[in-house]
């Protein structure tokens, strides 16, 4: 188990960076590549301030119209955002970690905030499930593959949570933890999950069209 | 719906693979890649909403079960799939896209149903009423398949019968240099002349400086709703290509919400003008009225604004799609004392359940159309109005449908209507016996 671990927080934790990275900047430069010989219109009717209205009316809580129609789903969802990106980055035993990969690290959260936030998470997470299960518009859109990824995107959380209070096998915990979390970032730029990324294209372009040529609002 | 039902004919999958491959761009790998699944797009379909939430009717579903699988399948369909397809993409979704706003990635529904649009088109596959529209335009130039001499004709009888209310009324045909080449949707020459008097009428108090093309008049573009995006683009180019021949300033649009919506965003792009422009201005004429009775360029008699209660459609290709909204409900305030909005408005407005190509699809898709069309009769009749002003003619034909299956009590108006009702006459216009008289020699 102690080989393993070494491996997967070793030479694993490195590759699994570069692909993240990597795969990310691949898709972007791919896409750049393709839009700039196929998406003309990008480009024509480009409009940062239509762009960053657009990008920013959704990310700021119930900052547009669909999410002011849906504010339980809403709520779910920014919290689940949130925990999904303040965990990883900010708990102090990742920070140990920062630090000693890069010798740089981040402000670190009190280990309660870390728990509190990871149930959060994980509530938001059984939410989703359970609404994807139920909500006849969302499940008929469903593959098994949605259920996966959102399984994958639980497990480091599940992982983590039983080893920090030492619930179950502490080692086998640990490995596990660490390469549900690999998997999950190596997946990020090949699937829906690009979209930590994309949202910002996507968002930017649908100002472009309805904002800058119409001036509606995309919100 | 039945659309052309020889289902033995094998289906060219090189040539579906082809147009895959050929609109397999950034933004439509983008959206399909990204789409959450998460539903969220649901509540802004009226197409959900009017029957029930069926969750067959989500926009995210629509274009996963198109164009989402022809891709899955890389055009590997059968003649089943492709009709089930062309049930969706003409039978479900009227490209209002209003879902766009609702999605948290802006995902562009109505361009990836367009494209499978393309797809099933280029398959032999359309609605008959859309694939007559197309015979018409290849053999005339526009959807009705009126003739030159036909369309000169009506212009020339309307300026006549014009004149009995406004003396001087003209209709200048192929005027070179003048301000404005006003196009307007085949439906008014072919079934509604009194719409080109009172357009005149407008423009001649307003002392414009006007013309109407001999051709390329027709401003309406059914071959983008049919999926023939090059014969879309030959007809705006017809149209493009007229103005600059005439040298006017701009083109002037008639109330009609498509037409708008084609001539000024999507018709560049379908005749290939790389920067996305057209050659010349495009004006609709709900910003010309509106700025007409702004300025005083024309006047309101004020005894005569509308008592009655009235509510403003918002056609998605006005409003929404062509950011008049505001022009719309000024001038609307201008002709009526008691304005009623609808819920919700603006940008936001829901889609009059007619458009995409919907009416001229024909009579088979009337029960759809008139179910679909639920939600704006509900939206309707919550305002109480009496009145409804449709500034375009797929939304005017739309409600008049609407309010006899639903009995909404309405009288569906355009605009052109009421402020050829309201507007005062000024002296120099005023017919006099004389006029008449000289009119009468004339004819
Ligand atoms: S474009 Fe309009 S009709 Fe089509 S799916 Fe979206 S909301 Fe519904
Ligand atoms: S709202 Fe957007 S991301 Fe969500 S299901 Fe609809 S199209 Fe997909
Ligand atoms: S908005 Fe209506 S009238 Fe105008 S082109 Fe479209 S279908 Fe025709």
């Amino acid at each position: 188990m102690q080989t393993w671990y070494a491996f997967l927080t070793g030479p694993a934790l490195w590759v699994t960076f570069i692909v993240f990275l990597g795969g990310l900047v691949v898709r972007l430069a791919f896409l750049y590549g393709l839009s700039r010989e196929r998406d003309r219109i990008f480009y024509n009717h480009m409009d940062w301030k239509w762009g960053f209205r657009s990008i920013l009316h959704w990310l700021i809580p119930w900052g547009s119209a669909s999410m002011r129609l849906q504010p339980v789903f809403s709520a779910v969802f920014i919290l689940f955002h949130v925990g999904l990106l303040a965990v990883p980055l900010f708990l102090s035993a990742h920070n140990l970690l920062w630090d000693r990969a890069f010798g740089v690290s981040l402000w670190s959260m009190s280990d309660a905030w870390a728990d509190a936030l990871t149930i959060m998470v994980l509530g938001c997470g059984v939410f989703l499930f359970v609404r994807r299960m139920i909500r006849p518009e969302v499940r008929i859109l469903t593959t098994a593959w949605d259920y996966s990824l959102l399984a994958l995107t639980l497990a480091p959380f599940v992982t983590g949570f039983l080893a920090y209070h030492q619930w179950g096998p502490y080692e086998l915990m640990m490995v596990l933890h660490v390469l549900s979390g690999e998997i999950l970032l190596i997946l990020i730029p090949f699937t829906k999950l690009g979209h930590m990324v994309l949202f910002f294209f996507t968002r930017a372009f649908i100002g472009f069209e309805m904002g800058a040529r119409r001036g509606a609002r995309a919100w | 719906m039945e659309q052309r039902n020889d289902s033995h004919r094998p289906v060219d999958v090189k040539k579906i693979q082809q147009l895959l491959d050929a609109n397999n761009g950034a933004r439509v790998r983008t959206w399909l890649g990204i789409c959450s699944r998460c539903g969220l797009c649901a509540e802004s379909c009226f197409f959900y909403l009017a029957h029930n939430r069926n969750p067959r009717l989500s926009p995210a579903y629509k274009f996963k079960a198109t164009l989402g699988e022809l891709y899955k399948r890389k055009g590997r369909v059968d003649w089943d799939f492709l009709q089930r397809c062309a049930d969706i993409v003409w039978g479900e979704c009227t490209t209002c896209k209003r879902c766009s706003m609702f999605c948290p990635f802006g995902i562009d529904v109505a361009t990836l149903i367009a494209t499978t649009r393309t797809i099933l088109y280029s398959q032999g596959i359309t609605p008959q009423g859309l694939a007559r529209a197309v015979v018409n335009y290849r053999e005339t130039g526009n959807q009705m398949g009126m003739s030159t001499e036909d369309f000169v004709d009506t212009c020339e009888w309307m300026a006549e019968e014009s004149q009995d209310e406004v003396s001087g009324v003209t209709i200048p045909i192929d005027k070179k240099g003048a301000k404005y080449m006003y196009t307007v949707n085949p439906r008014e020459p072919m079934f509604y002349p009194q719409d080109l008097a009172m357009a005149a009428k407008i423009l001649t108090v307003a002392e414009e400086d006007w013309t109407m093309p001999s051709t390329g008049w027709d401003c309406t573009n059914l071959p983008m709703f049919a999926g023939d995006r090059a014969l879309a683009g030959q007809v705006v180019r017809n149209m493009y290509e007229k103005a600059v021949e005439l040298g006017v300033q701009a083109i002037l649009i008639t109330e009609c919400g498509h037409a708008y919506r084609s001539a000024l965003f999507e018709g560049p792009y379908l005749a290939g003008y790389p920067d996305g422009k057209p050659p010349v201005p495009i004006v609709h004429s709900v910003q010309l009225f509106y700025e007409y009775i702004r300025d005083g360029r024309i006047r309101i008699d004020p005894a005569k604004k509308l008592k009655e209660p009235v509510t403003y459609q918002d056609p998605c290709n006005v409003s929404r799609n062509g950011g008049l909204w505001e022009e719309g409900r000024k001038l609307v305030q201008f002709l009526a004392e008691d304005f009623r909005d609808m819920e919700p408005n603006r940008d936001h407005n829901h889609c009059c359940g007619g458009g995409g190509g919907y009416i001229p699809m024909g009579p088979e898709y009337k029960a759809r159309r008139m179910a679909s069309g639920r939600v704006k009769a509900e939206q309707i009749r919550a305002t109480g109005a009496k009145i409804v002003i449709a500034p375009c003619h797929n939304c005017f034909d739309q409600l008049s449908d609407l309010n006899k299956e639903y009995q909404l009590g309405v009288k569906v108006m355009s605009l052109k209507e009421i402020i050829c009702e309201l507007m005062v006459i000024p002296e120099k216009f005023q017919p006099s016996d004389e006029g008449e008289g000289e009119g009468e020699k004339e004819a």
